[in-house]
């Protein structure tokens, strides 16, 4: 009998700790369910960090299934999508991002697009200017097709059939 | 057997490639004909010959001879026979194989041209077409061989050629099987057109090369080679689009471009290729720009090389993969000497290759092809630096970066848009010389319709600022087009009894390159219209329903109703879900999305259901199912607006290549015809 009761004592113990851990946990869960599409939209915009080039909303492996949960547990947990980012990248390198970040070599990155374009954009004026100046030499012949022959294609045509129209 | 005679073969060709190369080389030095024309005999052997490797490792395929590593690789009993032969280009070995093949298709076909007007280019022809072939035919050669078998030797498990020393041929009962993604008809289409697209382009640039040491730098290449570049181009398009269409079939992710550095490989090429094909004409209508076009063309070409280096390395994977791999640093060798050498030739014609012609105005269409060029090259040295960067960034830091579509988008976008403002205006313009004057006179009527179409855009709610320039874009290109073409139906339709359909066919069918490029861009347009549609206004939802259940997405909700998993007979395991859709609460049929598991490869597909219409695509994933009970599955469900617009302007767009591309009649025989009558006459 005495041995029931000790028995009784664990297990009514044991019962109050593992309500007393409980309860915490559900205080500390305010926030509401979080959905797929939520998780899709930040997993959207990272990359599976095993695979090459496969973003992690739609990775089909087991690991980024596990990753997804892991964004969803995040988001629950209140944390931003820029803070799941930063979590992901200092895990597993920046190659989780969909860009390389602002830093460093990296903003090269972004300098050198628009300075393609402007060294281009200053090559054609360049080679324009130079072409029209060689064509306003003296001597140079001049080339002009008037507006009118510019629908060459149409005159072309017009002449085509009356040919035909001669020929029948 | 079979094999030991393959790569036999395989040896020959090699041989023969490099004799043809020495033989090219001296006959055009020494300004020998009987050498070149050994050279030419040598070159137009390589395409029967490798067509016997072709035929014997299609041969190991069909028959499932495991012992070789490439057969076992990519072929297993249960595969239908299509596929065990279309397995030919689904590993490495066996594409370098195609890829070999394909290139020397292409270059027996040029010596059986009429050289007559251009014997001097003709050994140069051959050195360079034979030294690209003699290039891969060293790569399987020695690198990686198809024909290599399994062994068993005292060492352990090997893969070679011939037996090692105490080696036992190992015979595998069954293969591992074709990756299933490589299963799909789009997957068996598509390499060989980006193959055709890329050995093709190898024509142009020999003609080019060949034109620089010669020393004839008029615009005779390019007149030869205009229709193999438009070939080249038309191959390289059919891949890109049947590419596009596959990973939209296929890969399960709703979209049909990533932006994947082996989607920007074959995309590449096709850039230079097409500022090449817009150049070209400036050059043969004005003189102009001959040094831009030796350029293009050069750099079309490593390009070729290049993506072919991007895919078969593995330097994607990572740059110390490319470091091991042998046949890495052999192809990026081999890039730097051609290009190299293909430099210091345009450097040595320098002079020789300055412009005839002078630009006069701004508007003219020279000038707006030059800043077509500029942009088409913009776009090239973005993808190229997206593409190389991760390179750059692994091997000085040691750490990867990605590129997704954001970082594309946001620096391409603007200059995509920038081209089709361009493909709109620039028919219009005149060569030589145009005003803003003559330019508003032949712009307004099809630019104010634009504005109409615009209006409309607005009123039926659209708001992105984006979205209301893209389709203000397009309907200006689209109604410039369709103006410009309709003028010319009319003007012949006007004449004569033909009605507006026969104008149409005839006109085209006359001035294939005019009219063959009005269809092109027409369809690059509604292209773009597509690309738009799902670019901007792409939704997505996902959700996990009980049978029953239903999940929303813009006017459409999907019912879950059931789910069967069951095996088939060519091994895999497939879980097929029945969805009913619904559209504003009418139902509008059914719908199977699938997963397919690949028993052989382990590997799980994931084939959508999909709804199409011209107005959107409902596009249904199966995600994921609770096995036991078949009673929940997570669906992901895209909603994707004129996507279907994106296929139907790639069909145009290739049917405009080719009527561009269509041979013309050769006047020349019938010349002769009268010319022979006249001699008969005046005899008589």
């Amino acid at each position: 009998m005495k041995k029931n009761r000790w028995i009784w004592i664990t297990l009514l113990l044991s019962l109050a700790a593992v309500v007393m851990s409980v309860r915490p946990a559900e205080a500390q869960t305010p926030f509401p369910p979080v959905s797929d599409d939520e998780v899709n939209a930040v997993a959207k915009e990272m990359y599976c960090p095993v695979c090459e080039n496969i973003p992690l909303d739609v990775c089909p492996t087991q690991a980024c299934a596990q990753w997804r949960e892991l964004i969803r547990l995040k988001l629950s947990e209140g944390w931003s999508e820029g803070q799941i980012k930063e979590y992901f990248a200092n895990q597993y390198g920046d190659r989780v991002l969909e860009e390389p970040p602002r830093r460093g070599l990296h903003w090269l990155v972004y300098i050198l697009p628009p300075t393609f374009f402007i060294i281009g954009l200053v090559i054609v004026w360049r080679v324009f200017r130079t072409s029209r100046k060689g064509a306003a030499l003296p001597g140079a012949p001049v080339e002009t097709i008037s507006p009118a022959e510019e629908s060459d294609v149409l005159r072309r045509i017009e002449e085509d059939l009356q040919r035909r129209e001669r020929d029948s | 057997m079979i094999g030991n005679i393959g790569f036999g073969i395989l040896i020959i060709t090699l041989v023969t490639a490099i004799f043809g190369i020495g033989a090219a080389l001296y006959g055009g030095l020494k300004n020998s004909p009987r050498w070149v024309e050994s050279a030419r005999l040598a070159m137009l052997l390589t395409f029967p010959l490798l067509s016997l490797v072709a035929v014997a490792l299609i041969i190991l395929l069909v028959t499932g001879q495991y012992q070789y590593e490439f057969v076992y690789g990519v072929t297993s009993n249960s595969m239908p026979l299509y596929l065990k032969i279309t397995a030919l280009w689904g590993g490495q070995a066996g594409s370098l194989v195609f890829w070999s093949w394909l290139l020397s298709a292409f270059v027996s076909a040029v010596t059986l041209r009429k050289w007559e007007r251009d014997q001097e280019f003709l050994p140069w022809v051959i050195v360079v077409a034979l030294v690209t072939v003699a290039f891969f035919l060293v790569m399987i050669v020695f690198f990686e061989n198809p024909f290599n078998r399994f062994w068993f030797s005292p060492s352990g498990q090997m893969a070679a050629m011939f037996q090692p020393a105490g080696g036992v041929l190992i015979n595998p009962p069954d293969g591992n099987g074709l990756n299933p993604l490589l299963r799909h008809p789009g997957m068996v289409i598509h390499p060989p057109m980006l193959y055709l697209g890329f050995v093709s382009f190898v024509v142009p640039y020999a003609f080019g090369i060949a034109a620089l040491v010669t020393g004839r730098t008029d615009d005779r290449w390019i007149r030869v080679t205009r229709r193999w570049t438009l070939v080249a181009w038309l191959f390289l398009s059919l891949g890109l689009v049947l590419g596009s269409r596959w990973a939209y079939d296929v890969l399960g992710w709703g979209g049909y471009w990533a932006w994947d550095p082996v989607e920007i490989a074959a995309f590449m090429p096709w850039l230079s290729g097409t500022a090449f094909l817009h150049s070209v004409m400036i050059q043969e209508k004005r003189g102009l720009f001959k040094r831009w076009n030796m350029i293009l063309i050069i750099i079309t070409y490593s390009l070729v090389i290049f993506g072919t280096f991007l895919t078969r390395s593995g330097v994607l994977s990572s740059v110390h993969a490319f470091a091991q791999s042998a046949i890495g640093p052999l192809f990026f060798g081999f890039i730097g000497i051609s290009f190299i050498i293909s430099l210091a030739l345009l450097l040595h014609r320098w002079n020789s290759l300055r412009s005839e012609g002078h630009m006069t105005s701004l508007l003219s269409r020279e000038s707006l092809f030059l800043l077509n060029n500029l942009l088409f090259i913009c776009i090239l040295a973005i993808c190229f630096w997206g593409v190389i960067y991760p390179l750059i960034s692994e091997l000085l830091t040691g750490e990867k970066v990605t590129f997704g579509p954001i970082w594309y988008e946001r620096n391409t976008g603007p200059l995509f848009a920038g081209l089709l403002f361009l493909m709109g205006v620039a028919p219009l313009s005149a060569w030589g010389h145009s005003t803003i004057k003559t330019l508003g006179r032949a712009l307004w009527k099809p630019a104010a319709f634009s504005l109409v179409i615009l209006v409309a855009v607005f009123a039926l709610g659209v708001r992105n600022w984006a979205a209301l320039l893209g389709f203000w874009l397009v309907g200006f290109t689209i109604s410039i087009t369709l103006y410009e073409y309709g003028r010319g139906v009319w003007a012949r339709h006007r004449r004569t009894d033909e009605n507006l359909l026969v104008s149409f066919w005839n006109l085209a069918a006359r001035y294939r390159r005019r009219y063959g490029g009005y269809i092109i861009h027409l369809g690059v347009v509604l292209m773009a219209l597509g690309i738009i549609g799902i670019e901007l206004f792409q939704v997505e939802t996902q959700g996990t329903l009980r049978r029953g259940e239903t999940l929303t997405l813009s006017n459409y909700s999907i019912r879950y109703d059931s789910l069967a998993e069951f095996d088939t007979p060519d091994g895999k395991n497939v879980a097929r879900a029945v969805v009913t859709v619904s559209k504003n609460g009418r139902p509008m049929g059914e719908l199977y999305p699938r997963r397919d598991y690949y028993y052989e490869s382990q590997q799980p597909m994931t084939i959508p259901g999909v709804r199409s219409t011209m107005e959107d695509d409902l596009y249904v994933l199966l995600v994921d199912w609770k096995p036991i009970s078949a009673d929940g599955a997570t669906f992901k469900v895209y909603h994707n607006p004129l996507v279907n617009w994106l296929w139907v302007g790639g069909f145009i767009f290739i049917l405009g290549t080719m009527v561009a591309a269509w041979p013309d009649k050769d006047p020349q025989p019938a010349r002769r015809k009268v010319n022979r009558r006249a001699v008969a006459a005046s005899k008589a």
